[in-house]
């Protein structure tokens, strides 16, 4: 008997994880805007402007962070070009956001800003179809997602790996970044987009507004968190933690890496270009330093700290880095690049499965689940790929 | 400022006046005229006589104290005059004097006379500077003055430019036969600007002789030529400077990546650790030893090798070590790393940019034909990188700590059998990579802008060497410098730098899917691949 | 390294199509593509491989044929090619000149390693290597024979039939009590047991053994070798291997390599008795 996917996709979670995941809702949901609106400013309870849109971009950050743990927990592959992909998602929204300022540009004319600054007539060809919202939400998935098809088929099918493609995804990157920076690429150069003021006609900034997109931001994270617990919990997820440790056997058992690497690849990368379409919005602006190889790096570590080749890691690591950051640059700016460094080199040395690692060690009963394959305590594929190196060097002696 | 001029030149006068042979007043009686056509012609004159006395007459007028005074020109401080004409100072200034006033076509006027005065001097070096001044310039008063002074050059240098000069003032001779010779002549020129004279004499209208026209058109073909061969060398140049800087970001990643396989992301701050200790023995050169500041350089060479190697050094002993093997480990520990040096940078000196000269000698450059100037600090900067590879591969093939890398890399375990001290050896070898990013940066702040976080700007293009060079193989990463270095200033020539950049990254990144193993890859058999 | 193919050009058709794999080996001669073609009773040809490392002949004009139901054990002193064969059978190394072909029809330098076993064609490394984060169960599952592209892997799930066939296997590679456990905690010759049983579950034509009892206690090798002679007949196996009492205990024909190519061939007593081969062993 074949079990129904319905019945599959419910019990791929014990019952804690949906009671978990039902709490959450009903914070996000109805918890902070009861909060928001209806409390008054001195109420201990009320939840503040800058509040909401702070949890609202970590809630992006965190979807963030849980895409690429699917491809670098699960599949074994870090992507140093994530930054990409969610910038490419804020500026295909950005777009539309832009259009939405409709002739309330200071140049009170019916063209972004900075087309008016450099003597533009017209919207160039890409900028076509940008005033509809539905063609904005096709860009924001089509764009990156075509990139990263595109980008995985050629490096999977060269069969380029480990730190080979992690060198390559933040050359890719850097060279989106510099193509951004121009002010002929057409998006508005160093400054990118801001001074966005409505959406569907609606005020941007208006508390109910606020209130959507952090509602639609948790919701996205809750839907990347189901999606990706179906997918480690299925065979497929099993396929791609056994590339991940040895990926000549999967070969030669008969699977095709490259369309599994390239399905979660994609997927990743899509993930993450929602939540920058989520992510612009709340935070008013877009511009090419999103894609500068040290914001990328920075989702990996969220990862880390959380713990890699767990679904609730990532969010929690995405929160811990992110409310530091905040607390940090508020309060001792000076000191933030050394937290942070020293937070990777402390996570990296010390605690290699992250928090849910060491919360797991503390409380020690037994490894949580079966099916959740548990993150490789030390990377296994590390060790050949450093003896196919000494191999070559033999070889050439 | 005026007046001390011109007293040192009454006093000069009253020296030699008695020497010389005095001009001919009558000569000077031009400036009296109300006309500036007449005075023009004095000018013109006075830089045909070209000795002592119409220098000064001419160098009065330029300071503004030639005047007319008592039907005579005199020369004028405001308070002594002298006779323009015989040198001889009058006992009593004339009532009636009158400062000459000195317009622009004068101005053009006396500058030419002076070059022309020049182009006699004795020295050579003095009559190229006056050659090369007049040449691009050259009208009816000053040809005859290029002709005679080419009549009579012995200098080969100053004959060359000479006879470009004649040659462009007799483009527009009346006699055919002039302009062909003229036009022959020019061909051996490189200046873009004889272009533009050449070019209308295309015309019938313009040139009805055909010979000459012909001739015009030839010429025309061969300067083209000649300044197509320097633009060449000129964009090879900078290709290979471009590759050289490449090379010395690359050359400490090559050895701590190419050969020891750590992921060094940390790689672009040991430039920048480079790049200010150089910044700081500058400054103490110009506090301690400011008679020797040019010789900063040398100082900072070995210093900054060594202050890299020893952050290197903290590097490996605390994290690094516990990291092979595990490279994407080691990649995000390492861009931790990173980041603390670039805050600690900016804490001990600062968020901005700091000011790293060059000395004196390096400044200038060889002048190629037209515009294309080699300039000394990329000459440099291009010998230093071969030096720098010299250094490393005498290092990695003739010394003993070399060959215990090249056994360390190969074998650990054998070499650790055979009593190599392996963490010994690897923290060196990491060090020696360190210190040769340091050199790196050294290099850098003569051509680049010094600051936190400059590291971060070479880091991908370090990389991109190594991969593309060949992971293991410093042969792999000079080619792989130059040849991206060569690409991208070609490629700038048509697109313009940021385009080229893209370009070379998209390039590298198409090249690594068909050579994923690089440049200089080596087949095997493995394990796992 | 590898050379990879434009698999648009070079998938032989019909290769997933699972209808045509249990199919009879075709009397008639009729012609189909990427089918196992056992006309003329052999299952594996190798024609002439030459394969070399910068300079180094790992295989040299290398000939062998394997006929269907066979056991032959491979010989041969360290750098004799014998793993750089199986690279060469299993598409992980291209030759520089020579032909692969299985059964009649196929052409193995020309197809990618999962297009080769789907073929039916298992190998089993000499290290063994295994899923190791993986329960022995899930490893069997992996290897299970079914559709292994990722539209199904997203959907599927274990029916009754397949458990069960996992279950025999586990019970047969003596596993059955462990099929919960990472397999990364198994003991080494349970993990050589566990990378066989991955073998029998792809349900190969041809299976490719590098040294399988390496690291063996006597009673598991004298189990494998039951096992190998059990599977011959309806599986053809190579076996590449040291153990000169496991060569004996399998029977069958031996072939020796030496310096890429066959330096002799026969059955074990004949081999052993061969002047050059005792040469190649015993000195230089």
């Amino acid at each position: 008997m074949r079990t129904p996917l319905t019945i599959r996709f419910l019990t791929s979670m014990p019952r804690k994880g949906w009671l978990a995941l039902a709490i959450f809702a009903l914070v996000a949901w109805v918890g902070v805007p009861m909060a928001h609106l209806m409390l008054p400013e001195s109420s201990p309870f009320s939840v503040s402007a800058y509040t909401v849109t702070l949890m609202g971009k970590i809630l992006c950050y965190a979807v963030v962070a849980v895409a690429m743990d699917l491809i670098w927990g699960y599949a074994g592959i870090l992507s140093l070009g994530h930054g990409l992909f969610f910038a490419l998602g804020g500026y295909g929204f950005g777009m539309y956001l832009m259009r939405q300022i409709g002739t309330d540009g200071s140049y009170g004319v019916n063209l972004p800003d900075f087309m008016v600054f450099l003597d533009w007539k017209e919207l160039p060809w890409f900028w076509v179809g940008s005033d509809s919202f539905l063609w904005a939400l096709v860009l924001v998935v089509a764009v990156p997602g075509a990139l990263a098809f595109i980008f995985g088929y050629f490096a999977f099918r060269s069969r380029i790996k480990g730190v080979y493609f992690s060198i390559i995804t933040q050359a890719l990157t850097y060279a989106a970044m510099l193509l951004f920076f121009r002010n002929e690429t057409g998006f508005g150069g160093n400054n990118g987009f801001t001074d966005f003021k409505r959406i569907l006609g609606y005020d941007i900034t208006s508390p109910e507004m606020r209130l959507t997109l952090f509602g639609l931001s948790a919701a996205l994270l809750m839907f990347v968190l189901l999606l990706g617990r179906y997918l480690v919990t299925s065979k497929f997820g099993r396929v791609l933690a056994a590339i991940r440790d040895a990926e000549s056997r999967v070969m030669f058992i008969g699977y095709q890496p490259l369309w599994y690497k390239l399905f979660i690849w994609t997927l990743s990368a899509v993930l993450c270009a929602l939540a920058g379409a989520l992510y612009v919005p709340q935070v008013g602006i877009i511009n090419p330093s999103e894609m500068s190889a040290a914001n990328s790096i920075e989702i990996a570590i969220w990862v880390a700290v959380g713990g890699r080749g767990t679904l609730v890691g990532p969010v929690i690591g995405a929160f811990i880095v992110n409310l530091a950051k905040s607390f940090f640059t508020v309060e001792f700016p000076e000191y933030w690049l050394f937290f942070l460094g020293f937070l990777f080199i402390g996570v990296t040395l010390f605690l290699p499965d992250g928090v849910v690692g060491l919360w797991r060690k503390l409380f020690a009963r037994k490894p949580a689940t079966e099916t959740e394959s548990p993150p490789p305590v030390q990377k296994p594929a590390a060790v050949p790929e450093k003896d196919e190196h000494l191999a070559a060097k033999g070889a050439a002696a | 400022m005026r007046s001390l001029i011109t007293s040192v030149l009454l006093g000069l006068c009253c020296l030699f006046g008695s020497a010389h042979a005095a001009l001919d007043p009558a000569v000077l009686q031009g400036f009296a005229s109300e006309d500036f056509g007449e005075r023009l012609a004095v000018i013109g004159q006075l830089g045909q006589i070209g000795d002592e006395d119409a220098r000064r007459v001419l160098e009065a007028l330029e300071n503004d104290s030639l005047a007319i005074g008592g039907g005579k020109v005199l020369i004028y401080d405001g308070e002594k005059a002298i006779d323009a004409a015989s040198g001889v100072a009058l006992e009593a200034v004339p009532e009636d004097i009158d400062t000459l006033t000195v317009n622009n076509r004068m101005r053009t006027a006396i500058e030419a006379a002076k070059a022309g005065m020049a182009l006699f001097s004795t020295d050579p070096t003095v009559r190229l500077t006056a050659a090369t001044r007049l040449r691009d310039g050259v009208d009816a008063t000053t040809l005859p003055l290029l002709e005679k002074a080419l009549a009579s050059e012995q200098d080969a240098a100053v004959h060359e430019v000479l006879t470009l000069a004649v040659s462009r003032g007799n483009l527009g001779s009346g006699e055919a036969a002039k302009r062909l010779s003229a036009a022959i002549a020019l061909a051996d020129s490189g200046d873009p600007s004889v272009l533009a004279l050449l070019e209308p004499r295309l015309d019938a209208s313009v040139e009805p002789d055909a010979a000459v026209r012909a001739a015009v058109a030839d010429a025309i073909r061969s300067i083209e030529r000649r300044l197509a061969v320097a633009g060449a060398i000129g964009t090879v140049f900078t290709g290979l400077s471009l590759g050289s800087i490449l090379l010395l970001a690359a050359l400490g990643l090559a050895i701590t990546y190419g050969v020891m396989g750590v992921i060094n992301m940390a790689h672009g701050e040991l430039l920048m650790v480079g790049a200010y200790a150089t910044y700081v023995i500058q400054g103490l050169f110009q506090k301690y030893l400011p008679g020797m500041v040019d010789g900063y350089l040398l100082a900072a060479i070995p210093v900054s090798f060594l202050v890299a190697a020893l952050v290197g050094v903290l590097m490996e002993r605390t994290v690094i070590r516990f990291l092979y093997g595990r490279p994407l480990e080691s990649l995000l520990a390492t861009w931790g790393l990173s980041l603390v040096l670039i805050q600690t940078a900016r804490t001990l000196f600062g968020p901005q940019n700091v000011q790293v000269d060059n000395p004196s000698w390096m400044s200038g450059g060889i002048a190629l034909l037209g515009d294309t100037v080699l300039p000394w600090n990329r000459v440099v900067i291009i010998g230093f990188a071969a030096f720098v590879l010299v250094l490393i591969w005498l290092m990695m093939q003739k010394t003993r700590l070399g060959m215990f890398v090249r056994a360390v890399t190969q074998n650990r375990s054998m070499a650790g059998c055979v009593g190599v001290p392996t963490a010994r050896v690897d923290t060196l070898a990491f060090a020696i990579g360190a210190g040769v990013a340091g050199l790196g940066g050294c290099a850098l702040s003569q051509i680049a802008n010094v600051g936190p976080a400059m590291g971060q700007g070479y880091i991908v293009d370090a990389f991109m060497v190594v991969v593309v060079g060949g992971v293991g193989q410093l042969a792999g990463a000079v080619w792989a410098a130059m040849g991206l270095g060569l690409i991208a200033k070609f490629l700038e020539g048509w697109t313009g730098a940021v385009v080229a950049k893209i370009v070379v990254l998209v390039f590298i990144i198409v090249f690594i899917q068909k050579r994923p193993q690089g440049l200089f890859a080596l087949k095997g058999r493995f394990v796992e691949s | 390294m590898n050379k990879v193919l434009d698999p648009q050009g070079v998938r032989p058709e019909g290769l997933n199509d699972r209808e045509n794999w249990e199919g009879p080996a075709s009397d008639g001669h009729v012609f189909r593509a990427g089918e196992l073609d056992l006309s003329h009773k052999v299952i594996l040809y190798l024609d002439d491989i030459s394969v070399s490392f910068d300079g180094f002949k790992a295989l040299n004009k290398l000939n062998l044929a394997i006929d269907a139901g066979e056991l032959r054990c491979i010989i041969g002193p360290n750098g004799a090619g014998k793993t750089t064969m199986m690279d060469v059978i299993t598409g992980k190394t291209r030759p520089d000149e020579g032909k692969c072909f299985f059964g009649q029809t196929i052409d193995l330098t020309r197809m990618t390693e999962p297009e080769i076993a789907h073929a039916g064609i298992g190998r089993k490394f000499q290290k063994p290597t295994i899923f190791e984060h993986h329960t022995a169960f899930e490893n069997l599952e992996l290897a299970m024979k079914m559709d292994k592209r990722v539209w199904k892997s997203l959907f599927a799930a274990l029916s009754d039939d397949e458990y069960d066939r996992v279950s025999d296997v586990l019970r047969q590679i003596r596993l059955d009590h462990e099929a919960e456990r990472p397999a990364g905690l198994l003991s080494h010759g349970q993990k050589q047991w566990l990378e066989i049983g991955m073998l029998l579950m792809q349900e190969p034509r041809l299976l490719l053994l590098d040294e399988p009892v390496a690291g063996m206690t006597d009673d598991e090798t004298e189990r494998t070798a039951e096992l190998f002679v059990s599977l011959a007949g309806k599986h053809s196996l190579v076996v590449v291997e040291h153990d000169m009492s496991f060569v004996e205990a399998l029977g069958g024909l031996v072939t020796v390599l030496h310096e890429g190519s066959v330096l002799a061939e026969g059955d074990l007593a004949t081999v052993q008795n061969d002047q050059r081969v005792i040469e190649v062993y015993l000195g230089r």
